[in-house]
């Protein structure tokens, strides 16, 4: 799949009824008890991209460079910072 | 005065009377270093450097403080700004337990291999920082002919962009690769020990610290610098860590990077704590104390080992380099917040000499 064709999207706003991009388990965003368990989670993506899609939990091509990172789904698009 | 390595001299530790200055004790070991590493060039010894490791939290900032003359005698104030990138990430067959590019564990990271145009407009994008190398990385055993291909590829569109040095880091190498890397210009070569050979089994099974040994010995004696760097806080003893800083002396290389364990998910390491910060810095000193002539460099995981302080402290405790913004599959600190700190510390940036 192309990257370049596919949307590129933001983390912000994203995480809402879906997955966790750092350990691939349900996420509620923040907004129910299955937050809980990803606040660790929430604190280590400070320092690593996600890996795993927040809408389908797929795992992602993620590529890191000296000042930024790509992340992307082959089915949802490109995640940028 | 001095006495024992370890213990404070006993008139001036009392801790009610007088001021600081006073109060300071004194290490032996400390004492022959400033002697034989400061003044007179010379690295500690595996020994020396185990009393270094295990000086007590009082004298830690009296070993940094000597590390950093240390530096500032044998390496100048400047400072190596490098960054770094990943070619091809993921899928290794090697099976070093500290890595999450390994193919062999149930790691979240995916192979990817970055296109070229990637690669230059983030040697451009490095540039622009003040660094003057840039190195690219690939998670494999040893290059085959289409990484080869791709990196001479790589290395003339980055030199037709932007004035930087570029280094490699592709695994093990047979002595024509190695002719091949020197003759297209890779001035820097990188090759880890990781750790000491007495812990190299425990940590990676699929090749030998001899084979190690091998491609560093040869990217040297091909005239490339060697960059040989250090991976600490996988388990390792104290004695372990001063015999990795005494086998990386010998070796002599131009630079060590000093990683310090971030335990990845899904590796054998991934429940092995994250090492104390004062262990890291006593571990900056030692490493500068054993080697005072070579770039000792920021790595990875300073930033969860030693967080802002401890990074100013290493900066000023023996290190001479810093690795600007991420890594291969984890992030830096904004690259702004190092630039920033070396300002800060009145410590000027590298410039360019390229050689060619
Ligand atoms: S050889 Fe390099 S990329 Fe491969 S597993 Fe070991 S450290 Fe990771
Ligand atoms: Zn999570
Ligand atoms: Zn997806």
């Amino acid at each position: 799949m192309n990257a370049a064709a596919l949307p590129k999207r933001t983390t912000a706003g994203s995480q809402a009824g879906g997955f966790c991009g750092h350990c691939g388990e349900p996420d509620d965003g923040g907004t129910g008890p299955a937050s809980c368990i990803h606040r660790r989670c929430g604190e280590l993506m400070a320092l690593e991209p996600p890996r795993y899609c927040p809408s389908c939990r797929r795992r992602m091509k993620v590529q890191v460079t000296p000042l930024g990172w790509s992340a992307e789904c082959s089915r949802h698009g490109v995640l940028v910072p | 005065m001095t006495i024992q390595a370890n213990a404070p001299t006993s008139e001036n530790t009392s801790k009610n009377t007088g001021d600081a200055n006073t109060t300071e004790a004194r290490y032996e070991i400390l004492d022959t270093a400033r002697r034989q590493v400061l003044e007179d060039g010379i690295g500690l010894t595996q020994e020396q450097l185990v009393e270094v490791l295990r000086l007590p939290d009082e004298a830690l900032p009296a070993a940094l403080q000597l590390a950093h003359e240390v530096r500032l005698k044998h390496c100048g104030e400047d400072v190596e700004v490098e960054g770094i990138i990943s070619i091809k990430t993921g899928g290794c067959p090697e099976d070093c337990h500290f890595c999450s590019q390994s193919g062999l564990f149930d790691s979240p990271v995916r192979g990817v291999w970055l296109d070229i145009p990637e690669l230059v407009n983030a040697a451009k994008e490095t540039a622009a920082t003040g660094a003057t190398e840039f190195c690219i990385v690939a998670a494999v055993r040893g290059p085959d002919i289409k990484l080869m291909n791709q990196i001479k590829f790589a290395i003339d569109r980055i030199n037709e962009a932007v004035d930087i040095n570029i280094a490699c880091s592709l695994g093990m190498l047979t002595q024509r690769q190695v002719d091949q890397l020197a003759e297209w210009g890779v001035h820097r070569y990188n090759h880890n020990l990781e750790t000491a050979r007495s812990y190299f089994p425990e940590v990676v099974t699929t090749h030998s610290y001899e084979e190690r040994l091998e491609t560093c010995n040869m990217v040297k004696a091909a005239g490339m610098e060697l960059c040989c760097g250090a991976l600490i806080g996988m388990g390792e003893t104290l004695e372990q860590r001063a015999e990795l800083a005494a086998q990386l002396a010998a070796l002599e290389p131009h630079e060590v990077p000093l990683n310090f364990l971030n335990p990845r998910p899904g590796t054998p390491l991934e429940n092995q704590g994250i090492m104390d910060g004062r262990d890291a810095l006593r571990a900056i000193a030692a490493f500068r104390l054993a080697m005072p002539r070579t770039v000792l460099r920021y790595a990875g995981g300073r930033e969860l080992t030693l967080g802002d302080l401890g990074t100013r402290e290493g900066l000023l405790g023996g290190i001479n380099a810093v690795i600007v913004g991420n890594y291969l599959t984890t992030l830096g600190r904004p690259a702004t917040a190092d630039l920033n700190l070396l300002v800060e510390l009145n410590m000027p940036i590298k410039e360019l000499q390229k050689t060619l």
